[in-house]
Order: structure tokens, then sequence, then C-alpha cells
């Protein structure tokens, strides 16, 4: 007999807690501030402006290392969500245990200067494999369509249980 | 201009960049085209709260600041440069409580582009935690 589906935020609740003990866990990003939004299993990631995220003053513009450290956590936490995501739906929250994926190489587009204003970006896993994982991040700030900045990644995958 | 006063500089200059001060960065040589820049180790840039190890994006900042600094340490380079693209490879976790130490070369310049490559390791020197190449903007110059 199929199981009666769970409340809507009973769901919601599970996704939202896995994901902020996540977030909550890196000492980085808390340090950056960035943040992430969720719509089902989408998630969209945010680096609230703040003057220590500027690089060149007299611009002024966002560092490119500020950027380049927003798009790679972008890129682990979206590896991490989708290899935990099965494990929330079937009922986990603790995620306390999750191995990181390891960073093999980052590569970084900067396209136009980063303004002083909050970032967006999302990650899309193009390749994944047993031990390695291929990952491209696009970031932008006011208008989705106006790149400031893109990235691609090699990750080599925590070992899975079983 | 005398060595302690170009790596004074150099350190102004990096201090007034927000971000790199945030970090904790400092100078500790420049020459032409050529910069050594700091990052002590602290709980706040840490990536992973099991082993303690640094977030790689803090070591991708310490590379960019240091690339940047050996363009604008280059006497073709202008006043300002801006990060076109960087690759880094990370080679093994840093150490925790090590400081890391970025040390960039910019390598070849154009009228219009400055090539550079880095190297950041911790205590152990023989073994880089990462290396970087990136390609970086060179100010125009002014009409006479």
């Amino acid at each position: 007999m199929k199981k009666k589906p769970e409340p809507v935020q009973v769901i919601k609740q599970r996704r939202d807690t896995a994901l902020a003990q996540l977030v909550a866990g890196v000492p980085y990003m808390q340090f950056l501030g960035v943040q992430f939004d969720r719509r089902g299993d989408e998630l969209t990631a945010i680096l609230p402006y703040a003057d220590m995220l500027i690089g060149n003053p007299m611009l002024p513009a966002l560092h490119g290392g500020a950027t380049a450290a927003f798009l790679e956590m972008t890129a682990i936490i979206e590896l991490q969500w989708v290899s935990m995501w099965d494990a929330v739906e079937e009922g986990q929250t603790d995620q306390s245990q999750t191995a990181m994926p390891k960073t093999i190489d980052f590569t970084i587009d900067y396209l136009r200067p980063g303004l002083p204003r909050d970032a967006y970006a999302r990650a899309r896993i193009n390749r994944s494999g047993r031990r390695y994982t291929s990952v491209h991040v696009e970031a932008w700030q006011d208008n989705r369509s106006r790149l400031f900045a893109q990235a691609t990644g090699h990750f080599l995958m925590p070992p899975r249980n079983g | 201009m005398s060595q302690d006063v170009s790596i004074m500089r150099a350190q102004q200059f990096i201090a007034a960049l927000p971000h790199s001060h945030a970090l904790g960065m400092q100078v500790k040589d420049i020459a032409v085209g050529r910069a050594v820049i700091d990052m002590p180790y602290d709980l706040r840039f840490v990536g992973d709260p099991a082993t303690g190890v640094l977030h790689g994006g803090a070591v991708s900042a310490l590379m960019d600041t240091c690339g940047g600094a050996a363009v604008v340490s280059h006497p073709d380079a202008g006043i300002s440069t801006a990060t076109l693209d960087l690759r880094i490879d990370y080679m093994r976790p840093a150490t925790p409580g090590q400081t890391i130490v970025a040390e960039a070369t910019c390598y070849h310049m154009t009228r219009s582009i400055a090539f550079v490559r880095a190297v950041a390791c911790d205590d152990d020197k023989s073994r880089p935690v990462a290396t970087a190449t990136g390609a970086f903007t060179v100010a125009g110059k002014a009409a006479p």
C-alpha cells in the first residue's frame, strides 16, 4: 500500500534543516555571510554585500578572491546537497557526518567587475562520476542574464558508504 | 627606492583593499613583477570543521591578491589591475594552524594583459598547497 504523503510543512522543514546544517558547519561561509535560498531541490547561493568584500576601493568592486570563494562554496554545497538529497527525503536530517568533496582545481572567469551589491550563484553538475565530478557555476547580480563571473571546478568525492 | 620602502608601499596598497585586510594578508616581499604575501591561519577561514583545514576560497583570495600585487609591482602595469581569469590547482590540504605564504610572478606582460603564476605553501616549502595561473588586465596608459 502506498504511504500517505507527508504534510508539506514537514517536508520543507526537514529539507531546510538539512541545508541549514550544511551551511552552518562551514566557518568560512559564516565569515563571508553566504546564505542559500531553496526552491524544491534548486539552490541559489546569496552573497549579501558587505564592505569587507571590496577589493578595489576606487571603483568600488568586489574582490576577485571573495567572488572565487563564493563560487567554490556554491559548487561544494551543490555537490553535498545532491548527494544527501535521497537520505533527506527518506527522513534523515542529521547531515553532520557528511564528508566533504575536495577541490582538485577551480577556474574562475571574471566577466565584469562585481558591483557593491548582493551577488547570486547557481551550480550545475555537468559530470558526476563515482570519484570525480565536474561542476559549473554562474554568478550574477542585478540581471540573471548578465553574469559577472563563472567558474568550472573538478572535485574528488568522498567514498560512499555501502 | 629601497626594498623596505617598496615593501611598505606594497603593504599600504594591500591594506587599502578591504577584503585582503579582512583576511589578515601581509606583504612579505616585493620586487619588479614579483610579490610574496602571507595569510596567518584563522579559525574563521576554515572550510572543513572536521579537519580544521582552510577553505579553498581563502587560498584563492590569497592567490588573487598576490597575483594582482605582482602585476602592479611591474613598471609597465599602471596603478591598478583586475583579474580576467584565475585557475587554482589544489595539491593537498593546508596543514591546520600554519600560515599560508603565496609567491606570485608576473612572467609576461603585453600592452593589455599580464600573465601570472603563483605558488602557495605552508611550513613545508617542499610540497606546495596550491598553484595558480592567471591573466590580469593592464591599465591603459594615459595619453601624453
